[in-house]
């Protein structure tokens, strides 16, 4: 019973000591360091930074450390400490095209400028258990080529000359981007908002919404026009010198879904598109939010509305894995001065369904023993 | 690989947690919400170091009010002593360093979960209610777009709908907490998952009252001596829990009851789910027929000194 009990003031310091022994697990064993977990569990760490919207790689490996790998609970660590940043201000707009890409396909060209660069991938291997790995064994050194220095426009800006494929829209220059972490949401919601929204999103979450559309849930026709892999400067304007200052790189993962379109009453057939940008090489999750970005833009694009993942409402509201996770895992809180209150109305309803049923029952045996017809048993039971 | 460097920037927090900017937002929320009582104020909350779920809400909203001169009381399902409710008294207590208590009496702020304490509240004290989901109409329509549009135009039919389908099928209005009222002949509210029993209470009720959700961003409020309805139709007025047993502890009637349950084979008694309102009754000389059963014993924490040892294992 332990909601009843006194002192929960120590048990939940015994249970937070009984936690930090079970995340160290045996002793005898060298504990993790956070280069360990940032340099080999890379992928972990930056879909920590992704969802928990802080670009750090020391802190998210931290919060994994201390999450027990638990991804969305070091997500979870990672915001709750982000939130105590100081803001300074919003960086300018990233330019993946000028990315120094360390990987770049395109699934509906054969080949065009700057090339198919496979890069690392877990695509093409076979997945077997490599049991080498557990023995910690030789790594062939990865071979490397000349650096060349051809440009590798977007595939989006290649096919764009025809009009085929839909422009990107311009925002004017002093249209102020929207931020949700700083402004309660309400809809309709523009696209930059529901982009900062997708790409704070569960990676799961939106995998799910995106494979749904694909089985007809809302269904988008999608190509992967491109997907490429890189790192990118982030610039920030800096008022008191009158011009940008770069901050650092960052890596990404930029995902440009290019979708069948046959027109509608608003737009000519054309080629549509759905955008998809996140930290570090998520790559399930940039072609998700791709997907799901251009699923949702089907009031735009004057298309029915029919699936879960063209509807911006429940697909923002449930999007958020520590919003979803808290109040998921809040049912664990004691509810019971509720439940009381339904403990009573039950046991009042069942009181009253036996005595009908009995008064029921009195009134059929009744009917039979007086040997009525059909229609005065009837009445009787009334 | 040498990007990995923590640094010790963990640093101090600002008093009681949030920065004064938040604060500012938070309070410019909580005005406009006593001056539209009832009506759910959009707010930018903030992420807390503890879940969505857990009354970020109603921590961010006592954070907002607390000053250095108060004292603050937190309880959750009416009692200080649950999980949760010690946990966010700490973290107040930490942050904050502000003097809390258990009795209702004593405190100027009050963060509650589910319950509002038995004890009459004054003129000089803050309720602030943790809200999972503000929206009293969400349940009948999901969507926000609409549920705003419903409030704005009040058009509250749907949920007299509901009520009344309720008394076709089962006889009754068969919602017993979280039970809808209407603020000052305006707005329909949830009055947070609080058993309909304390209803009555939030009516005219002396002290201000402050409604925080954290995850949905809402925050609504109901000033003092303000009108607080609850729904109801007029051949079915609406009525308040009613326990057949006493409080076994204290004797105390016409307050709301746990149920405890003692052993497998039946046996349970009834105790104060305000636990600083039985404590109370019990320093002043008021005992149940349960008070001196040993099987209680460990219920009737501080004031019984044997009971203490057994507690909190």
């Amino acid at each position: 019973m332990y909601v009843a009990v006194k002192g929960g003031e120590k048990a939940i310091r015994n249970a937070h000591r009984l936690m930090a022994t079970k995340r160290r697990g045996d002793r005898s064993v060298p504990g993790l360091t956070l280069d360990q977990i940032a340099g080999q569990l890379a992928i972990a760490v930056t879909r920590v930074m992704g969802e928990g919207s802080l670009y750090d790689e020391g802190l998210a490996a931290l919060a994994i450390k201390q999450a027990r790998g638990d991804l969305i609970e070091a997500v979870f660590l990672l915001r709750a400490y982000r939130t105590t940043l100081p803001r300074f201000g919003y960086s300018e707009p990233v330019d993946t095209g000028a990315m120094l890409v360390e990987r770049r396909i395109s699934a509906t060209f054969k080949d065009l400028p700057g090339g198919q660069l496979l890069g690392p991938t877990f695509d093409y291997t076979h997945r077997l258990l490599d049991f080498k790995l557990a023995a910690d064994g030789e790594l062939d050194t990865p071979l490397t080529a000349e650096v060349t220095e051809t440009a590798m426009p977007r595939v989006t800006d290649l096919l764009s000359g025809e009009g085929l494929i839909e422009e990107d829209v311009q925002p004017e220059e002093t249209a102020a981007v929207g931020d949700l972490t700083r402004e309660p949401l309400s809809f309709p919601a523009g696209r930059d908002l529901r982009l900062q929204n997708l790409a704070r999103g569960d990676e799961g979450f939106l995998l799910a919404l995106a494979y749904s559309t694909q089985r007809g849930y809302g269904r988008t026709h999608p190509f992967a026009g491109e997907i490429r892999y890189g790192a990118v400067e982030v610039e920030f304007f800096a008022e008191e010198l009158g011009f940008a200052v770069p901050l650092g790189r960052i890596n990404v993962t930029e995902c440009q879904m290019v979708n069948q379109f046959k027109g509608s009453a608003k737009v000519p057939p054309q080629f549509t598109r759905g955008y998809g940008l996140v930290f570090g090489q998520v790559e399930r999750k940039a072609m998700s939010m791709a997907m799901v970005d251009r699923s949702l833009r089907c009031e735009e694009l004057g298309e029915e509305r029919t699936a879960p993942a063209q509807d911006e409402e429940f697909v923002m509201s449930h999007s958020d894995n520590v919003q979803a996770t808290g109040f998921v895992e809040h049912l664990k809180l004691p509810h019971y001065v509720d439940f009381q209150a339904e403990l009573d109305l039950v046991r009042r309803m069942r009181g009253e369904w036996f005595d009908r049923q009995a008064a029921d029952q009195a009134a059929a045996s009744d009917a039979i023993g007086s040997g009525a017809t059909d229609t005065s048993e009837k009445e009787a039971a009334e | 690989m040498t990007a990995v460097a923590i640094t010790e920037t963990e640093g101090e927090y600002n008093f009681a947690y949030l920065d004064e900017q938040t604060k500012r937002m938070i309070r410019r929320a909580i005005l406009k919400g006593i001056a539209i009582p009832g009506y759910q104020v959009p707010f930018a909350a903030r992420e807390m170091p503890m879940p969505y779920g857990w009354g970020t809400g109603g921590v961010q909203v006592t954070a907002a009010v607390l000053g250095r001169e108060d004292t603050l009381k937190v309880i959750d399902q009416g009692s200080d002593d649950t999980t949760n409710a010690v946990a966010i008294r700490g973290f107040f207590e930490k942050t904050a360093q502000v003097k809390t208590t258990s009795a209702t009496k004593d405190a100027t702020i009050i963060q509650t979960r589910h319950r509002i304490p038995e004890k009459e509240l004054t003129e000089d004290q803050i309720l602030v209610f943790q809200v999972p989901i503000p929206e009293p109409l969400r349940f009948l329509e999901p969507r926000e777009t609409e549920t705003r549009k419903m409030h704005a135009l009040e058009e509250y039919g749907l949920m007299h709908v509901k009520l009344y389908e309720d008394i076709a099928h089962h006889g009754r209005i068969a919602t017993t907490y979280a039970y809808p009222v209407k603020v000052a002949d305006r707005y329909v509210m949830d009055p947070s998952p609080t058993p309909k029993f304390d209803n009555p209470k939030i009516d005219n009720m002396k002290a201000l009252q402050l409604y925080g959700a954290g995850r949905e961003k809402r925050i609504y409020a109901i000033p003092p001596y303000t009108k607080v309805k609850s729904l109801d139709f007029d051949d079915h007025p609406f009525e308040v829990q009613k326990f057949d047993k006493p409080c076994g502890l204290c004797g105390a009637r016409h307050v709301y009851l746990d149920e405890v349950v003692l052993d497998d084979q039946g046996g349970r008694m009834f105790v104060c789910s305000d636990s600083d309102y039985c404590e109370e009754r019990r320093a002043d000389g008021h005992l149940g027929d349960m008070a001196a059963n040993p099987a209680a014993s460990h219920l009737a924490g501080k004031s019984s000194g044997t009971a203490k040892t057994e507690a909190g294992e």
